[in-house]
């Protein structure tokens, strides 16, 4: 990197919990350098790693970088992709850019959110299923856009998604009973 | 009459193109040698002499911007690619590394020759997953082959590319508001000067330019400045991505020449308005540019044209609406874009875009007041050249346009409540329509 490569390796507390995951985040961090310029990147590897930044890894993580927890979580609550709640199994997150709008993006919500008894920006009690909207995902010609466990799918409307989500939680369900009996 | 043109599309079709194989034999990396067999300044000239014009929305000649770069203060230069495209109505950067990442390493590389800078950034849109994983190997075969890394194919060159994903902030395509995130900051515009040309990442001298931009580059340096500016117009010459959205019949990105026109582009690359449609109003730049109507379908789409016609060329990504939807509501949209995406710093834009919002949504739930437009445009007035960046510039755009072109629809809403009859919040037909040629289409994993 850029920087003059102070060394901050000097040796921090591995995490008290002794939670495996931990062990991931401080390889990162050590790949890292412990730069505190690769926060950005370190809090993309703590959600991949934990699905969220609950305050322990934000903390773990301005310790180990030596920066003020305030600087920490001010970064990563700046960003939108970076979340403090858990979420569902699935994230479902359906773009509101213009071009979706002006073809039912609202509608997609809407229903969805009545079929699944999940309001936007929120995960169903059950957490299997959490429900986002984005403000542009940049697929405008594929209008309206849903953005399924990171796979995108075109031109949906509100049939198509429901359907969706029906057919992948039921082939769950399907899949845990032959399991069990 | 323009006609379609094939120049950075040019392997939107060979399926292996994302390959560094697909690439090299459909001609890829031929312009290095003959960069490299030229000074760095002359390559900088030749950029100024083509014309070649930011394609990241402002236009500025990226000669020039280059000729600001300090040279021997011993210091690293770094160059940084803005691949934070995140407008509504804007794809067109990511369909170009989707489907050839490497023409954009190959235009980084001669960049980073021209600029004598041995690192380059790659500031990717955090969204963007899938133009992630193509560039990772796209980086990863480069480096293999020796494009990247020391001494580029016995050159002596050395350029390393660092791949940034970003965190989701619309904010960050602000030139320095990128720096700072990419410095592991919150995103926020920083003052200049020090432009960063001066003092950018790390406060090194840094070029920061869009991802089409730089696409451009190896084809004037392989095919001289002659052969690019035979395509668009004087001042605006060379080819462009244009991508349309909105009630066309084929969505898409597509390349012309500049100086195209949208009825040109609508009608040829789109066949027509979805259902015959007629084009009531559009975006020539995406959203940040101020609305055209249907009477303005034959300008030229180039910087100068579209500018004496009222608006700007930004970014090109033509949202074209029909007369059956709703201008306020398109309206609203926008601004809960820029409501959502104000980054906090300066009060006329934070405070500004939340008040016009509220506005919005009273207009469009009918408790619309008669006092609203004017407090709509007084709104406007204290953004517009008063926030600290250009956020708050583009915010404003589409609203003080639509209050200017089609005042009758929001003063309709005040006196009934409710829309103009025949124009709807939103359409609901989803076109189906696979065509020809090059519509846009999912890339699979």
């Amino acid at each position: 990197m850029a920087a003059p490569a102070t060394d901050r390796r000097a040796q921090q507390d591995a995490h008290p919990s002794g939670d495996e995951r931990f062990a991931l985040l401080d390889k990162a961090l050590k790949r890292a350098r412990f730069e505190q310029d690769q926060l950005v990147e370190l809090l993309h590897t703590a959600q991949e790693v934990f699905g969220h930044l609950s305050d322990d890894v934000l903390i773990y993580l301005a310790r180990q970088l030596r920066l003020p927890p305030s600087r920490v979580l001010g970064v990563a609550s700046f960003y939108h992709l970076f979340t403090f709640e858990p979420p569902g199994d699935h994230i479902c997150t359906v773009c509101m850019g213009t071009a979706c709008y002006v073809k039912g993006a609202e509608d997609v919500v809407r229903e969805t959110s009545e079929a699944f008894d999940v309001p936007a920006g929120e995960t169903t009690d059950d957490g299997r299923l959490t429900l986002w909207t984005a403000r542009c995902v940049g697929s405008c010609g594929l209008a309206p856009v849903v953005v399924f466990d990171g796979t995108v799918l075109a031109k949906q409307t509100p049939q198509d998604l429901i359907a969706h989500v029906r057919e992948l939680l039921a082939a769950e369900d399907a899949a845990a009973e032959e399991e069990a009996g | 009459m323009s006609e379609p043109i094939s120049v950075l599309t040019q392997r939107y079709d060979v399926p292996d193109a994302h390959t560094l194989a697909g690439y090299e034999r459909t001609g890829g990396y031929q312009s290095l040698a003959t960069a490299f067999d030229q000074a760095p300044t002359d390559l900088v000239s030749q950029v100024k002499d083509a014309g070649l014009r930011g394609r990241g929305g402002a236009g500025f000649p990226t000669g020039v911007k280059w000729g600001f770069t300090p040279r021997g203060t011993g210091k690293p230069t770094y160059l940084v690619i803005n691949a934070d495209e995140g407008e509504p109505g804007t794809f067109k950067d990511r369909e170009l590394m989707e489907r050839d990442p490497h023409q954009l390493l190959e235009g980084i590389i001669v960049s980073c020759y021209a600029l004598e800078s041995e690192r380059a950034f790659l500031y990717l849109r955090g969204e963007y997953l899938w133009p992630g994983v193509r560039l990772e190997h796209a980086i990863a075969e480069a480096y293999e082959a020796g494009y990247l890394g020391k001494d580029i194919k016995g050159s002596g060159v050395n350029v390393d590319v660092t791949l940034h994903y970003a965190a989701g902030a619309y904010i960050c395509g602000e030139e320095t508001a990128l720096l700072d995130s990419l410095e592991g900051r919150r995103g926020q515009p920083r003052l200049r000067p020090p432009f960063p040309a001066q003092a950018g990442v790390y406060g090194m001298p840094t070029q920061v330019n869009n991802v089409e931009t730089i696409a451009n580059v190896p084809h004037i340096v392989q095919h001289g400045v002659d052969w690019y500016r035979s395509m668009g117009t004087e001042k605006s010459p060379g080819p462009k991505l244009f991508c349309v959205s909105g009630e066309v019949n084929r969505p898409g990105n597509y390349e012309w020449p500049m100086g195209a026109t949208a009825r040109e582009i609508v009608e040829v690359s789109c066949q027509g308005m979805l259902d015959g449609r007629e084009l009531r109003f559009w975006t020539p730049g995406g959203s940040s540019t101020p609305l055209l109507t249907g009477a303005h379908a034959d300008t030229p789409m180039d910087f100068e044209a579209i500018m004496e016609a009222g608006s700007l060329l930004g970014t090109a990504a033509m949202q074209m609406f029909s007369d059956r939807t709703s201008v306020v509501e398109a309206a609203r949209n926008w601004t809960k874009f820029y409501e959502h995406e104000s980054c906090g710093k300066c009060t006329p834009c934070r405070e500004g875009t939340f008040w016009l919002s509220q506005i919005y949504d009273r207009l469009l739930e009918g408790r619309g007041r008669s006092e609203d437009l004017d407090l709509l445009d007084e709104i406007c007035d204290n953004i517009f050249g008063r926030s600290f960046c250009a956020l708050g510039d583009g915010a404003v755009s589409p609203i003080k346009s639509s209050l200017a072109l089609f005042r009758d629809e929001y003063e309709h809403l005040i006196a009934h409540g409710r829309l103009p009859d025949g124009i709807e919040a939103h359409t609901d037909a989803v076109d189906r329509n696979s065509g020809h040629g090059r519509p846009e289409q999912l890339v699979g994993a």
